[in-house]
């Protein structure tokens, strides 16, 4: 699939929404009206767009705690993210599941999950019912540096061997689990996708701050995989951009590591350096993609903000579809 | 006494032991915080603020910053157990119970019994756990029924500084796999805490306040729920006895059925949903040793029989509250 100028225009919106969701969040937090833990993927849209751009509704993904992005670029829709987040009674999960836990199953999203090396099995189920069914398609698995040292996501990565599903594990290696290093807590000299070749699959490896890379390399790794290979893993070298959650001092930074990640590991500045290299967009129509949605997101906060509180009774309901 | 909040009294319980008894471990995620970044070792000092320092002072050695991966921290502490340390391991949220189960039931709480007594097992499990902050269903549960429920473990749940010191530290001296649970909630609740050496044996719960009206049980974040119902009925007129648990294993049957054979009426408040529950547990001791006393039927304050909410009025409407406790006061009071 050539990045032709629709694709590319499409592809720097949805990074753009996912950036101004979360910039637009990290003030609104401040607030005090949004209630819960709150992690930001700002600084690693790249990835999420990269890989969901080349994913249809049938393909299944399954993120992490810090799921906004992997939503967002899945296609789950903006004001009712923002009205879960927000905790309301239309919010996308009717305000039972949150920040942590948003899902849109049409959209092919498994859901957010608080659970941190939870997502990896589940991602293997949804490859296996991809297989059964027999339609080239494939099932994520969003995995951070951290995760990739649970029991879970080894046990997974074997499984997924094992049965030739076509499962992908997506690890992005933003440096931090909470605020511990890659580097102290991964023991293959920070290499998560050698890791993952050790359990028996093909790897890759890109640079997550750079669209175009994430997109070709995906393209390839998809390729693969969609002929029916089996399972593979791709390692993203990425950045967050904010705390681990909303409120995290932070301490565990180096002097000017942010406003050094945010200068040369941003994916959005790269993006609007190559796309107009590429010649086949101009920085106005990235103005106007700016504006559109900068107006989006403010829609969607003024809904959540307007929208009502879920009913108290309305903690009985969803537990069961009938008892 | 010294005056300090309950995550102090742990920081400063786990130290003290630390440096009184050099076979004391802990391990847990981000405990030390910061371990290979440029920021370093403690520049974030633990999560809950209950770790800060020890690294400093006592070394990786026995201060050990774990990768995510709750099943090996659990096992870990199995065999350090079994190897004649005392760790003392933190699961950073208790609905994390979830991903390392079988260590903590089919491996720590079964050794000594399985092995048919040869071994002792002083292994300690902290975990935050409850709701309240609008954490949603994977960060807010309160695991302790389920874990009440499994032999081989105690369980210890601490409401005050003081106790939080006491209970630790019997804990850790003891030599039986305990879980440990911290209400999240109460991390900064301030009170007196004795200096030097405090232990509060288990099985032995607290009276809050005393009255001859009604029995509310509770334990942990409960606790100040009851006694906030109480103090409201007072000015009614009906006096409550206020038991807080303290342990629920092993629990202080005493000093519910005596309290009982006073009053008469049971109210358990309990955050944990209700079925098979520290609630229900609590109402089979009091119909089968205390039917006679009995005036009413015993009334069970409990979370319902579903998950934890994240909408901030969902989850109010999940926890127990006051009101809800009068209600249920009320009820045992004007029953005939
Ligand atoms: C089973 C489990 N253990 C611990 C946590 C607490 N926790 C939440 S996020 C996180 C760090 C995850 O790091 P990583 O996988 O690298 O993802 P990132 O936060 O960098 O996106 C931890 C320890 C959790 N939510 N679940
Ligand atoms: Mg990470």
């Amino acid at each position: 699939m050539q990045l032709d100028r629709e694709r590319l225009l499409r592809a720097y919106k949805n990074m753009k929404i996912i950036r101004m969701f979360e910039e637009r969040l990290h003030e609104e937090i401040k607030t005090g009206e949004i209630a819960g833990f709150t992690h930001l993927y700002a600084g690693q849209e790249a990835v999420a767009v990269g890989v969901c751009e080349l994913l249809d509704d049938e393909d299944k993904i399954v993120s992490t705690h810090r799921g906004h992005g992997h939503c967002l670029a899945k296609g789950c829709d903006v004001i009712g993210m923002m009205k879960e987040i927000y905790g309301r009674a239309d919010g996308l999960c009717k305000g039972k599941g949150g920040s942590m836990h948003i899902a849109d199953i049409e959209k092919g999203m498994l859901g957010a999950n608080g659970i941190v090396g939870a997502g990896a099995p589940i991602a293997v189920g949804a490859a296996m019912s991809a297989k059964l069914d027999g339609r080239g398609k494939v099932s994520i698995a969003f995995s951070g540096d951290g995760a990739c040292n649970q029991g879970t996501t080894f046990e997974a990565m074997n499984m997924a061997v094992v049965t030739k599903v076509p499962a992908i594990f997506v690890f992005e290696n933003n440096k931090y689990s909470e605020n511990t290093g890659v580097d102290y807590a991964v023991g293959t000299a920070s290499d998560i996708a050698g890791r993952a070749e050790g359990f028996g699959m093909k790897v890759w490896r890109a640079n997550g701050s750079d669209f175009f890379d994430v997109y070709n390399t995906m393209l390839d790794l998809l390729d693969y995989v969609r002929a029916g290979h089996g399972p593979a893993a791709i390692e993203f070298d990425t950045e967050r951009f904010f705390g681990h959650f909303e409120g995290d001092p932070q301490k565990y930074r180096g002097d000017g590591e942010l406003a050094r990640i945010r200068d040369q590991r941003d994916p959005l500045k790269q993006f609007r350096l190559k796309a107009v290299e590429l010649d086949k967009i101009d920085l106005s129509d990235l103005d106007k993609i700016d504006e559109d949605v900068a107006a989006l997101i403010e829609a969607a906060v003024t809904q959540a903000r307007a929208a009502d509180a879920p009913s108290p009774e309305d903690v009985l309901t969803d537990v069961y579809v009938s008892y | 006494m010294t005056e300090m909040m309950l995550r102090e009294a742990i920081a400063q319980t786990l130290h003290d032991e630390m440096l009184r008894d050099s076979n004391v471990v802990v391990l847990g995620e981000d405990i030390v915080g910061g371990m290979g970044t440029e920021g370093g070792p403690e520049s974030t000092g633990g999560i809950w603020g209950t770790s800060g320092g020890l690294f400093d002072k006592f070394g990786p050695n026995r201060v050990i910053d774990t990768p995510i991966s709750e099943s090996a921290i659990v096992g870990a502490a199995a065999g350090l157990a079994l190897s004649g340390k005392r760790p003392v391991a933190e699961i950073m949220f208790a609905d994390f119970v979830g991903v390392c189960l079988d260590q903590l039931w089919n491996q720590l709480a079964k050794f000594r019994y399985m092995f048919g007594g040869k071994t002792t097992c002083p292994a300690v499990i902290r975990m935050s756990y409850g709701a309240g902050l609008n954490a949603a269903a994977q960060h807010s549960q309160s695991v302790y029924s389920l874990l009440t429920a499994l032999p081989g473990l105690k369980v210890v749940m601490p409401t005050t500084p003081a106790d939080a010191k006491g209970l630790l530290t019997t804990a850790i001296r003891g030599s039986d796999p305990v879980i440990f649970m911290e209400h999240k909630a109460l991390y900064a609740v301030r009170g007196e805490v004795p200096e030097g050496e405090y232990m509060i044996p288990f099985g032995q719960a607290r009276q809050v306040r005393a009255g001859r009206d009604v029995t509310i049980v509770a334990c942990g974040l409960m606790v100040s729920v009851a006694e906030a119902a109480a103090a409201g009925l007072e000015a009614e007129g009906i006096g409550c006895n206020v038991i807080d648990l303290r342990t629920t294993s092993p629990i202080d049957e005493d000093a519910i059925l005596d309290s009982l054979e006073i009053t008469g009426r049971l109210v358990v408040v309990d955050e944990s949903p209700p079925r098979c529950s520290l609630a229900t547990d609590i109402a089979g001791l009091a119909s089968q040793h205390a039917f006679s006393s009995l005036k009413a039927p015993i009334q069970l304050v409990t979370a319902p029989h579903t998950p934890v909410p994240f909408a901030r009025e969902l989850e109010r409407e999940y926890l127990p509250s006051a009101d809800k406790v009068q209600a249920a006061v009320r009820a045992v009071m004007a029953y005939k």
